[in-house]
């Protein structure tokens, strides 16, 4: 329990700072989504399954979401079509 | 200057000489436009011009590593600070010394008692702390009610707010999947389950783990992966405006009545005739479940209200 605890609490740490870092903004909804699973795993380690649902239900799903739409809707996000457009025009 | 009109001075009546005078010194007398980014002495085009080079490069270099320096040392400082504060925290899981604070275990002994929760943190969320509960209801509803307010398109029956409907529709299908078989028979399994979690978690928040925020965010990604799969058409068919108003006002004026008497009463509830709460009984425990189907009503409305809009401009 305990090395599944600090292997969890050192993921959250890589994964945090690699949201700041990472390039593609996809890519930091990804990790970010990824930190927030991983916390509600260490909240049931830390005997409170009232936080875990909920980290579970808003970090990992909801805020997910909704950054996506936001990104949609700023034209931050390409389809693959678009992808292949630009990088066959480079 | 301009021809006297003989039929506007003959309708009218005044002076059409006074009038075509009055237009013509308009124009003549309008200022002189000029162009605003000219300069009109070559010196002082030559000092911009320095200053201008200079901004652009050396005085960027300055300034990028004054910002640079700048945010290492406050997010350095704030770290230490924040470490430092953990380090003065006592051990976790210690038995720690916090003589004047008997609060907690005052909620763990006496919540049931006081609540008629099972589940102490529901207790705790809805009952001692139940306008802060309310206060946070309100939060989301006024989020929503914002959202709604940016980003809602007109309704109308004229041509542009059509068009803008119709643009909206066009850039929503280029990115979302529609028809798209595997998440379709992946929603089909998973919703009904999401769903069905999200009412257990909101009917037994007094009982088990859970409680309206978690139940209702849990319903709300369930409604928001239908609508991911199967689209508007099909839940417009039970989710509107009309529903959404209807039923995130009802949950706050609920809640809002059934925890505003306590101001006139002074914290002592009125009997409600169900007890304490006991395990595996839905129906005790007070008003406490009602409460929280409250909120998570209000919770997952909002979230699939907030997703909605931005995906759509409407509900």
């Amino acid at each position: 329990m305990e090395a599944l605890s600090t292997l969890l609490l050192l993921f959250i740490l890589v994964s945090a700072v690699a949201v700041s870092l990472v390039k593609d903004l996809l890519s930091a909804i990804i990790l970010f989504m990824a930190q927030s699973t991983a916390m509600a795993v260490v909240w049931i380690l830390l005997r409170s399954p009232d936080l875990a649902i909920t980290e579970a239900a808003v970090g990992s799903g909801i805020t997910t979401l909704l950054i996506f739409v936001t990104l949609k809707k700023l034209h931050a996000i390409h389809t693959q079509k678009e992808v292949e457009n630009r990088d066959g025009k480079d | 200057m301009a021809r006297i009109d003989w039929r506007r001075w003959i309708e009218e009546g005044g002076d059409a000489l006074d009038r075509d005078m009055r237009t013509f010194q308009a124009i003549t007398e309008a200022p002189e436009e000029r162009d605003p980014f000219e300069l009109p002495h070559p010196r002082e085009r030559l000092t911009y011009a320095r200053f201008h080079r200079w901004s652009h490069s050396k005085g960027e270099r300055i300034l990028k590593v004054i910002y640079f320096s700048l945010s290492v040392l406050i997010c350095l400082g704030l770290s230490a600070l924040l470490i430092s504060t953990a380090l003065d925290l006592p051990q976790f899981g210690a038995d720690a010394e916090l003589i004047d604070n008997d609060i907690s275990t005052f909620y763990v002994e006496e919540g049931l008692r006081h609540t008629g929760a099972m589940n102490i943190i529901t207790g705790i969320i809805l009952d001692f702390r139940g306008f802060d509960t309310l206060g946070e209801s309100h939060v989301l509803f006024v989020a929503a009610c914002t959202v709604l307010m940016l980003l809602r398109l007109p309704g109308g029956d004229d041509p542009e707010s059509q068009l803008a409907r119709r643009r909206a529709e066009a850039f929503d299908r280029h990115f979302e999947p529609r028809g798209d078989v595997i998440l379709a028979n992946c929603v089909r399994v998973l919703a009904p389950l999401l769903i069905v979690f999200g009412a257990y978690i909101l009917l037994n928040g007094h009982l088990s783990p859970g409680g309206g925020f978690s139940g209702g965010t849990v319903l709300g990604a369930g409604l928001i992966l239908y609508l991911c799969a199967f689209g508007f058409a099909r839940t417009g068919r039970f989710f509107n405006f009309k529903v959404f108003r209807a039923v995130t006002s009802g949950a706050l004026a609920f809640y809002a009545l059934s925890k505003g008497y306590v101001f006139i009463t002074g914290a002592n509830g009125i009997e409600n005739g169900l007890g304490p709460g006991v395990y595996g009984r839905i129906l005790s425990g007070g008003l406490l479940m009602p409460l929280s189907v409250a909120v998570g009503l209000v919770v997952g409305c909002t979230m699939y209200a907030l997703y909605a809009l931005f995906r759509k401009g409407d509900l």
